[in-house]
């Protein structure tokens, strides 16, 4: 907490809701959150080079423990997709599923790192006065993977049924291929193709940009005296463990909308 | 709340992320799960055949036991029989021997009566010549007699 401005609720709030944001050309757009990044990157970096250490030490064999857990983790994530896409899955969407599932998770799992306790962290350690160590509570980030998966989405449909089946798919599902009910047919679509990515972005980002207010809220009442201060721990506490789920409930969702409209994707109508 | 370019850079990110795992996690992590899958359900059907190969051998074994008892059981019979058949052999064989001895033993019992008797025959003709001679003296010629004495033996 930057000891130069006076403590409010607001100053409070509003400095845990700051991106370290760094401007990069005129206009709101051009800036990047460097916490966001940096903390994504880092993640991605340390889970994925974890994994790929582990994996690359790989037997057939008898399976070391770390090499057990990461079978368990993939076995569960192939499990998944198997239920949901019938196709050659190896190739692109389970890794896909994987990606998606341990990086979500990993960066939803910042939220449980203390807020405050971090701050001073990153004020005294790094001297970053703004920092907002969950990637996924920035709706860049929510974004950025559900319409990835968005463009992912249509490339699938093109490359499956060809530009012309997906226009045709466009026209004539769900209703029925009568040039009477083309327009009903394609506000069908349209609302479908706006809706899958502004749901999935939004979902992960509003579970999790919740959780930190919460977090928040429970420590602007930890500072209010003796029993904001008791019930701000008992809740806390108990916010930490429900979260808990969530980090792990909103990472598989998440993931299995992916494998869900790529799924959708591959099949004709 | 707002969209910027960090949106684009983490896509950007998503897509190394996507790469990456698609093609040095993902693969070589599957091919080792599918062998060890291939490996234990060899294994598991390598112990079905040795079952069943074992259940084939017991009743082998068992075949090639009662086969042993049902020859070991007519070899003591034709055993039996041929001991019996010896034995019936060996009598009948003893029978004739002893049949032959006997009839060998009364014909040499003949054959020496006939000699005793002849020698008797003869010692009794001399003895009655020996005391006839003695009763008549030499009164008696034995040439001239001999022939009526050859006749009394040859009676005798």
């Amino acid at each position: 907490m930057s000891t130069e401005h006076a403590l409010t609720p607001s100053s409070y709030i509003t400095h845990h809701l700051t991106f370290n944001s760094q401007s990069i050309g005129s206009g709101g757009f051009w800036s990047l959150h460097m916490d966001t990044l940096i903390v994504s990157g880092i993640l991605g970096l340390i889970t994925f080079g974890l994994l790929y250490w582990i994996v690359s030490g790989v037997t057939a064999g008898v399976p070391s423990k770390r090499q057990a857990a990461v079978e368990l983790l993939v076995e569960f994530i192939d499990d998944q997709v198997k239920g949901i896409f019938h196709g050659d899955r190896n190739k692109f969407i389970a890794p896909l599923a994987l990606t998606v599932f341990v990086w979500v998770l990993m960066m939803n799992a910042m939220d449980f790192l203390p807020i405050d306790v971090m701050a001073w962290v990153y004020e005294n350690v790094f001297g970053q006065s703004h920092w907002r160590a969950v990637p996924t509570s920035d709706i860049n980030t929510t974004f950025a993977l559900a319409l990835s998966v968005w463009f992912l989405m249509i490339f699938f449909s093109i490359k499956v049924k060809g530009l012309g089946g997906w226009i045709h798919e466009l026209f004539c599902a769900p209703f029925g291929s009568n040039p009477l009910i083309w327009p009903a047919n394609f506000l069908f679509n349209l609302i479908e193709y706006v809706s899958k990515p502004l749901s999935h972005a939004l979902r992960l980002f509003g579970n999790m940009y919740a959780g930190e207010i919460i977090f928040l809220l429970l420590g602007m009442w930890a500072a209010t005296g003796l029993v904001g201060t008791f019930f701000g721990a008992l809740l806390g506490a108990g916010w930490a463990v429900f979260h808990i789920l969530i980090v792990v409930l909103q990472a598989f969702i998440f993931m299995m909308l992916t494998v869900v409209y790529l799924a959708m994707a591959h099949e004709s109508h | 709340m707002d969209i910027t370019f960090t949106l684009i850079a983490q896509a950007l990110t998503f897509a190394i992320l996507i790469w990456f795992t698609a093609k040095f996690i993902w693969p070589p992590l599957m091919s080792a799960i599918e062998n060890r899958q291939k490996t234990i359900a060899d294994g598991l059907a390598a112990g079905e055949r040795g079952k069943h190969d074992l259940d084939l051998a017991a009743k082998r074994s068992a075949e090639l036991l009662r086969e042993a008892k049902e020859k070991a059981a007519d070899i003591l019979a034709s055993g039996d029989k041929r001991a019996s058949e010896i034995i019936e052999a060996a009598k009948l064989q003893a029978k004739v021997e002893a049949d032959r001895i006997i009839a060998g033993a009364t014909a040499e019992i003949e054959q020496e009566t006939f000699r005793a008797r002849e020698q008797l025959r003869s010692q009794v003709s001399a003895i009655a010549l020996a005391g006839a001679g003695k009763i008549l003296g030499r009164e008696i010629d034995a040439s001239a007699h001999n022939d009526l004495l050859d006749k009394l033996v040859a009676e005798m």
